[in-house]
């Protein structure tokens, strides 16, 4: 117990950090599942922590509400931007969301109540590593119930082959839209979540380097499962832990080892570490294939 | 007639594909679609199917107006299709394909498996028996587990009309089903096709084997350069002039 105490004095933010980047990727799982590629679920993050944070800061709204009103948020903007950016395919969709992305972090710097350049401050650190948990498994939870429903299998048939699908009888734009929207919710609530962990967010924290961070996350993990994104964030948050436990303890260096595992992976287990662990043959199924880079 | 192609126009910039097609396809038969490489054959499913728009003409299923319905639209009034260049989802297994399938016709409600309703098992157990009987029928039984990417290409194609079934279709569109498959595989899809019919389905199918379209189809349409040249019963059209001429180029009757 005395142990236990002790791990969680130092590794406690490490913990808490692994949990968010967790939700956060799970977020854009979503959106990949259904074939879509989004860089833009770290403004959504960004989104819902700043609704959040200004709603518990300003309007003295009870926590719980603001982490609902930061994912709600985030869902809304998610569902009005799907609607005309996913008609692009792609990298093209790629491009939109990071454009997205840029335009809220350069809201953020520029806008008074977000607090500009600075950050936003002053927010209670209401929220609790067994929370973050707690969220983690609904959210795989529910992720893991709808890949089996009718619309887990629609976003299946949307990111295999679009065409096909729709000729199937699938509304493709209805269900790339809901996927965008749903990993909006989940980032947001991460957002929300993170926002109320460190008593400060800046604009920079949910900028292109947070929405490439979690792409890679989903790449090393595996895409095609929710456990996937899961183990990748959980690794490549604490990698750097990790290397300064063996001694590597510069900063470029820990680049380059990111860089390295990423390559590898990509090389060597196409489906992410979660084929590691399983059996079944589902080669050239990377998330890059299937957001239709690489296709002759 | 439950299909009624009506002065069905495509252009593609200045190229046009189709020009005035018309031509009714009747309800419970097998209707052939032949023509030259070329011809707008694939166009015009594609049309029918909601893939692409026609540029003017319409299109009545049933005497529902059909011509402006995106592809999920048409796929929702009973029209399933399988495509010349096979697309299936290629990561799925042969199972999975089925069931992916069967979006119109198998509701998997959310909510109940949430909460672990007792009810979804049975229900998912019916559906995954749904179309393990499919895939048995178009005898693809023994790959359930197989991903769809790791089958030989007649069993893909066979995968793909199976999938097409799964939605209960009433009109199924056929696009060269049998390009490329052995000869056992083909009569094994001519059987297949007799039977579906047999059961009250219409099938409207492009193949450039002749011997199984004039063996299989009811009426053939012949298209050449976007044009219907004409319809009529297999002997008409294997006796039409145009049609020889199409196929065999212009005799010349000087030499």
């Amino acid at each position: 117990m005395a142990q236990l105490s002790y791990f969680f004095s130092v590794y406690g933010s490490l913990v808490n950090f692994i949990g968010i980047n967790a939700l956060l990727a799970l977020s854009l799982y979503v959106t990949l599942s259904a074939g879509q590629l989004s860089l833009g679920n770290a403004a959504f993050a960004g989104i819902g922590g700043y609704t959040a944070g200004i709603l518990t800061t300003r309007f003295g709204v009870p926590y719980m509400m603001s982490l609902l009103a930061g994912a709600l948020v985030a869902a809304l903007v998610g569902f009005l931007l799907g609607m005309p950016v996913l008609r692009l395919r792609g990298v093209f969709l790629a491009m939109a969301t990071l454009s997205f992305g840029e335009v809220v972090r350069i809201a953020a710097v520029n806008l008074k109540i977000t607090g500009g350049a600075e950050g936003l401050m002053g927010m209670p650190t209401h929220t609790k590593t067994w929370f973050i948990y707690l969220m983690i498994i609904g959210v795989c939870y529910f992720l893991a119930k709808l890949r089996y429903s009718s619309v887990g299998w629609s976003f299946e048939s949307i990111r295999e082959d679009e065409t096909a699908a729709s000729a199937m009888g699938i509304n493709t734009t209805y269900y790339k839209t809901l996927a965008f929207t749903i990993g909006a919710f989940i980032a947001g609530l991460a957002g929300a979540m993170y926002a109320h962990l460190n008593y400060i967010i800046t604009p920079g924290e949910f900028g292109f380097s947070a929405a490439v961070n979690l792409l890679i996350y989903c790449i090393v993990g595996g895409s095609r499962v929710w456990y996937g994104p899961v183990l990748g964030a959980a690794l490549l948050t604490a990698l750097p832990e990790i290397l300064r436990g063996i001694g590597v303890t510069a900063g470029p260096i820990r680049m380059f080892v990111n860089g390295l595992i990423l390559l590898i992976v990509i090389l060597f287990l196409p489906n992410g570490l979660v084929s590691l662990f399983q059996h079944r043959k589902t080669a050239d199924a990377s998330v890059l294939a299937c957001v239709g880079i690489g296709e002759e | 007639m439950l299909l009624d192609i009506n002065n069905i126009t495509r252009y593609f910039g200045g190229l046009c594909a189709l020009e005035g097609v018309s031509f009714g396809v009747e309800s419970g038969s097998v209707h052939g679609l032949i023509g030259p490489n070329g011809a707008g054959k694939t166009t015009l499913i594609n049309i029918l199917s909601g893939i692409t728009s026609a540029t003017s003409g319409n299109l009545r299923l049933d005497d529902q107006r059909i011509e402006t319905f995106p592809a999920h639209k048409v796929a929702a009034l009973g029209v399933a299709r399988t495509f010349q260049n096979i697309r299936l989802f290629p990561v799925l297994t042969s199972l999975e394909n089925v069931i992916a399938g069967q979006h119109l016709v198998a509701p998997r409600p959310l909510l109940p498996r949430l909460m672990c309703l007792s009810g979804t098992r049975r229900q998912e157990a019916v559906y995954q028996k749904q179309s393990m009987d499919i895939l048995v029928r178009v005898g693809l039984g023994d790959r359930a587990d197989f991903p769809a990417q790791h089958l030989s290409y007649g069993e893909r194609r066979r995968l793909e009309i199976a999938r097409a079934l799964a939605s209960r279709p009433r009109l199924l569109l056929l696009d060269e089903p049998v390009a490329g498959m052995r000869r056992e595989e083909m009569l094994g899809v001519a059987a297949l096709i007799r039977s579906l019919v047999r059961e009250g389905m219409t099938i409207l199918l492009i193949e450039h084997n002749m011997a199984f379209v004039m063996d299989l189809c009811s009426q053939i349409t012949v298209l050449n350069f976007g044009s219907v040249i004409t319809t009529g019963s297999p002997a008409e059209v294997g006796m039409h002039p145009e049609v020889i001429e199409a196929y065999l180029g212009k005799s010349d009757h000087h030499a």
